[in-house]
């Protein structure tokens, strides 16, 4: 296990290290000149110079880049251009709105889409199976943002019942927080409990043909039995792996679904950078996405090779 | 699998590639049919009759600007295929040779392939194609270029998977003893046989790029204003969403309808092109 655990550890960093460069080279190659930007077309060529010193762009591209990642990995993150306060205060306080989202958002698909995904599978190819299966089909279709206009639609102009956009806060208690939030979570949530269904249910029927479960159902065990002690357990393992996955999916839904809720999280922040050419938090911002993206898939690895100890004695994959 | 369940089984795949077929048919009819005659300009603006309830003059009604709520949506749809069309055909256009190339060649260069693709599947996709389309300006061009980017791993993967259980098989050990060469044996053995799981791939990569542009659009970066897309006009119904709710109902259906009937499509193909996994299921 531990040399498993090390050789992906190692490929993790090297995989973080591989996505700064890349961020950092699109950046350096798609147009934009930060100090322009904030100095407007008007600027004096002397003026642009001094603001380039300043903020280090007079230096090449090579020198900007090991600068940026030594001071990544002793936790600094740089000083936002456009803010002038530290790029990591900027990114904790949009963590704070994302991160509770995004974890309100896999609860509730997880929460949904696994009892349904087994219920289906339960009653494969009978009415209850069709009709689950009608409406994950119909799910996958619907795009998030949309999901989120038209629940808007009901519960903040029909019914006002909850706030259509903002976000109240932490200060306030837990509650108002939650409640900016559920709708927006909602809208995340419903489209990947589709899919998620569907594993999960593809992942149940495979299992409920397997020699254990038969062995659980003649050694005298109920049908509900041998499905939830015995069969749902294993198919569970599958359905961890997508939802590694998804992970990477709902971070990018995030980004729109702030816009459509105008959430002050990560998503809208990534809006402002870019259109400031604030390419410190740009850069920071989308290496943490991917390094978290990177970081949730390896731990499903560990999780993986903790229930299948085959993974982890015949090497990786 | 037994007689009933099997049946009903073949009649739902059929009917997923049928009802699939058919929702995608009429949207594409859609499409082409406002390259020549809409019922009104999508463009034109009629402020004495904004916000018109749908009635036979306007089936959908019109928007706050006097537009025709229809021509608008069937030109969203003529813009919403090309522009997934485009960076559908960008992604399987790189990335089925650099997949074919890994699987023809292995070693370093496998290993290097493998290791790009892992690298972009890190990045979400769709923060990847804002990023782009941020930087390099917003418009149509920009909006194929960065969902055709991260389509491309895709079919690298899929590639390289399937020719490389085809570059063990006895047929294309043949063809390398008759002298063929790698491209040659990849042209005309390789890619045929995957083929299949290729067109179902692009089928379902079609209908991620359309939900992908509509959210480009609904943020700005996609299709640009006068010319209307679906995620634009969600976007301006936002802003009406307390006088005229309904204006938010159509371009999300027109997105959704869309993007179910090429799942469905996917899967009927799928079922219809793979043999191996209809038996399995």
């Amino acid at each position: 296990m531990i040399p498993f655990i090390a050789g992906r550890l190692a490929a993790l960093v090297l995989t973080v290290l591989a996505a700064a460069l890349v961020v950092f080279l699109v950046l350096e190659v798609l147009p934009g000149d930060p100090a322009s930007i904030m100095l407007g077309v008007s600027a004096r060529p002397d003026t642009l110079a001094a603001l380039h010193q300043q903020l280090g762009l007079d230096r090449p591209a090579w020198l900007r880049f090991f600068s940026w990642i030594g001071h990544l990995a002793i936790g600094d993150f740089g000083t936002s251009y456009t803010y002038n306060v530290p790029v990591a205060e900027l990114l904790g306080q949009r963590v704070m709105v994302s991160l509770p989202l995004a974890v309100m958002a896999i609860t509730l698909s997880t929460a949904i889409a696994i009892p349904t995904g087994v219920f289906a599978a339960a009653r494969r190819g009978r009415a209850g199976d069709l009709a689950v299966m009608g409406v994950a089909q119909i799910g996958v279709a619907v795009p998030n943002f949309w999901l989120g206009l038209l629940l808007i639609l009901l519960f903040a102009v029909k019914l006002a019942w909850l706030p259509a956009s903002g976000f109240a806060g932490w200060d306030h208690g837990l509650w108002p927080g939650i409640r900016s939030l559920l709708l927006p979570a909602i809208a995340l949530a419903l489209p990947q409990a589709a899919i998620l269904a569907r594993v999960t249910r593809s992942s149940v029927l495979e299992t409920l043909g397997e020699d254990f479960v038969r062995t659980a159902r003649a050694k005298g065990l109920t049908r509900g039995a041998a499905l939830w002690r015995h069969a749902v357990p294993n198919a569970l393992i599958p359905v961890v792996t997508i939802m590694g996955l998804q992970f990477s999916f709902l971070l990018a839904g995030t980004i729109i679904i702030e816009n459509v809720f105008t959430l002050p999280g990560l998503g809208r922040l990534i809006f402002q950078a870019i259109a400031q050419r604030d390419l410190i938090v740009v850069q920071d911002l989308v290496v943490l996405l991917a390094a978290s993206v990177i970081l949730v898939n390896f731990l499903v690895d560990l999780a993986y090779a903790a229930l299948d100890p085959r993974l982890s004695r015949g090497g990786s994959r | 699998m037994s007689g009933p369940v099997k049946r009903l089984g073949t009649l739902r795949r059929s009917a997923s590639l049928l009802l699939g077929g058919a929702i995608t048919l009429t949207v594409v009819a859609m499409a082409l049919v406002s390259l020549v005659w809409t019922p009104y300009s999508p463009t034109g603006m009629d402020i004495i009759h904004k916000l018109a309830l749908p009635s036979l003059a306007h089936p959908l009604g019109t928007d706050p600007f006097g537009r025709d709520v229809l021509s608008m949506i069937m030109v969203g749809a003529r813009n919403s295929i090309m522009v997934s069309l485009v960076a559908v055909a960008v992604g399987a256009g790189l990335g089925v040779p650099l997949g074919a190339l890994a699987a023809a060649r292995g070693g370093w260069i496998d290993d290097l392939v493998m290791r790009f693709t892992d690298l972009t599947f890190a990045f979400p996709a769709l923060l990847t194609a804002v990023m782009i389309t941020a930087l390099a300006g917003p418009g149509a061009v920009n909006a194929m270029a960065a969902i055709g980017l991260f389509t491309m791993p895709v079919f690298a993967r899929l590639t390289r998977g399937g020719a490389l259980g085809l570059w063990k098989r006895d047929f294309v050990l043949a063809a390398r003893t008759a002298a063929k060469g790698d491209i040659a044996i990849t042209i005309e053995h390789v890619l045929p046989n995957i083929l299949g799981i290729l067109i179902v791939q692009a089928t379902i990569q079609f209908a991620l790029a359309i939900i992908a542009e509509a959210g480009l659009s609904y943020v700005g970066l996609g299709t640009q204003p006068p010319q209307p897309s679906w995620g634009k006009m969600l976007n301006d119904a936002q802003t009406y969403i307390y006088s005229a709710p309904r204006l938010a109902i159509f371009p999300g259906l027109a997105i959704t309808l869309s993007v179910l009937g090429l799942n469905l499509l996917g899967d009927g193909l799928r079922d219809l092109l793979d043999p191996r996994i209809r038996r399995e299921r």
